[in-house]
C-alpha cells in the first residue's frame, strides 16, 4: 500500500436510520478530499454515494457502505464504494437501470444516473439475496 | 414548524437559503413551510438560494421540481439561484435537467428577474 492510499480514510458505515445518509455522504467527501479529488470529482462521487445509500435505505431496508482507496494497474488512485443491503433484491435489473423507472420516492435516475457518475459500476443482486453495488471513481 | 432553514421576507418576496447538509426530512419540511407561507402571506416571488448546497441528488432534484410546480399552481414566481458549477456538471451527468425550474446565477440576479431594481449606480454623491 502506498502512502497516499493510507491517507484516504476507509471504513464501514451503517445505513440504518435517515441520519446515516448524511454521515455516509460526509465519509465519502472526506475520502475524496484526502485522495486529492477535484471539486467536480468530489461532487460526483458524493452524489453517487447519496443515490446508492438512499436506495439501500429505502428499497433495501438498510445495509452498509464501505469506503476504501483503490489503485488501478496504471497506478492511478481512486475511491471504491460498496453499498450492500439485505433487502428483496432487484428482479429486473435492466428495468432498474433505465432512467425514469422508480418504485420509490426518487426520480428513477438513481441507478442509471449513478453509473454515469462513476468509472466502474458493478451490480450484484437477485430476488431474496439483497443487493450489492460496487463503484469506483478514479482521480482525474 | 421549525425546519432549520431560514426564510426571509423582503416585501412580497420570500428568500430561503438551503444549507450544505440538506437531509430528506428537512427538504420536505422546507417545502411544507414555504408552501404555507406563499399561500398565507400573498407572496409574489420566491427565491431559493442553493449556493451552499454541495450536492443535488435525485431526491433533492425532485423536491426542487415539486416546489416549482407548487409555485406555479399558487401563482408565484419561483427561482432557484446560485447552483455551484460542480453541482450543475453532476446533475447533467445524472441526467437531471430540473425541468420546469427557473434558475438564476445568484440571488441578486434572481431578485432582478422578480423586478427588484438596484438604485441607480450613476447617481452622484453629494459632498
Amino acid at each position: 500500500m502506498r502512502s497516499d492510499e493510507r491517507t484516504v480514510p476507509s471504513g464501514e458505515h451503517p445505513v440504518r436510520v435517515e441520519e446515516d445518509l448524511l454521515a455516509a455522504r460526509h465519509a465519502v467527501r472526506a475520502a475524496a478530499v484526502a485522495a486529492g479529488f477535484t471539486i467536480v470529482d468530489q461532487t460526483k462521487i458524493v452524489t453517487a454515494a447519496s443515490e446508492l445509500v438512499r436506495n439501500a435505505y429505502i428499497h433495501g431496508g438498510g445495509g452498509t457502505m464501505t469506503v476504501e482507496a483503490a489503485r488501478n494497474p496504471a497506478g492511478r488512485l481512486g475511491i471504491r464504494l460498496r453499498v450492500r443491503d439485505e433487502g428483496p433484491g432487484i428482479a429486473d435489473v435492466d428495468q432498474a437501470m433505465t432512467d425514469g423507472f422508480s418504485t420509490g420516492a426518487g426520480l428513477g435516475h438513481g441507478l442509471g444516473g449513478t453509473r454515469r457518475l462513476v468509472d466502474e459500476f458493478d451490480l450484484d443482486t437477485a430476488p431474496g439475496r439483497g443487493t450489492t453495488v460496487t463503484v469506483v471513481r478514479w482521480k482525474t | 414548524m421549525n425546519t432549520g432553514v431560514p426564510i426571509l421576507r423582503l416585501g412580497d418576496i420570500l428568500l430561503g437559503g438551503l444549507l450544505s447538509d440538506l437531509d430528506d426530512k428537512t427538504a420536505l419540511a422546507f417545502t411544507d413551510e414555504l408552501t404555507t407561507r406563499i399561500a398565507n402571506e400573498g407572496i409574489r416571488g420566491v427565491i431559493i438560494d442553493i449556493s451552499r448546497l454541495e450536492i443535488i441528488d435525485s431526491f433533492v432534484a425532485r423536491v426542487l421540481m415539486q416546489l416549482a410546480g407548487i409555485g406555479r399552481l399558487l401563482g408565484t414566481r419561483m427561482i432557484v439561484a446560485g447552483m455551484r458549477p460542480a453541482v450543475a456538471l453532476t446533475l447533467t451527468e445524472l441526467g437531471l435537467q430540473l425541468t420546469g425550474v427557473r434558475t438564476a446565477l445568484n440571488a441578486e440576479q434572481a431578485m432582478e428577474l422578480l423586478g427588484w431594481r438596484r438604485p441607480a449606480e450613476e447617481a452622484p454623491h453629494a459632498f
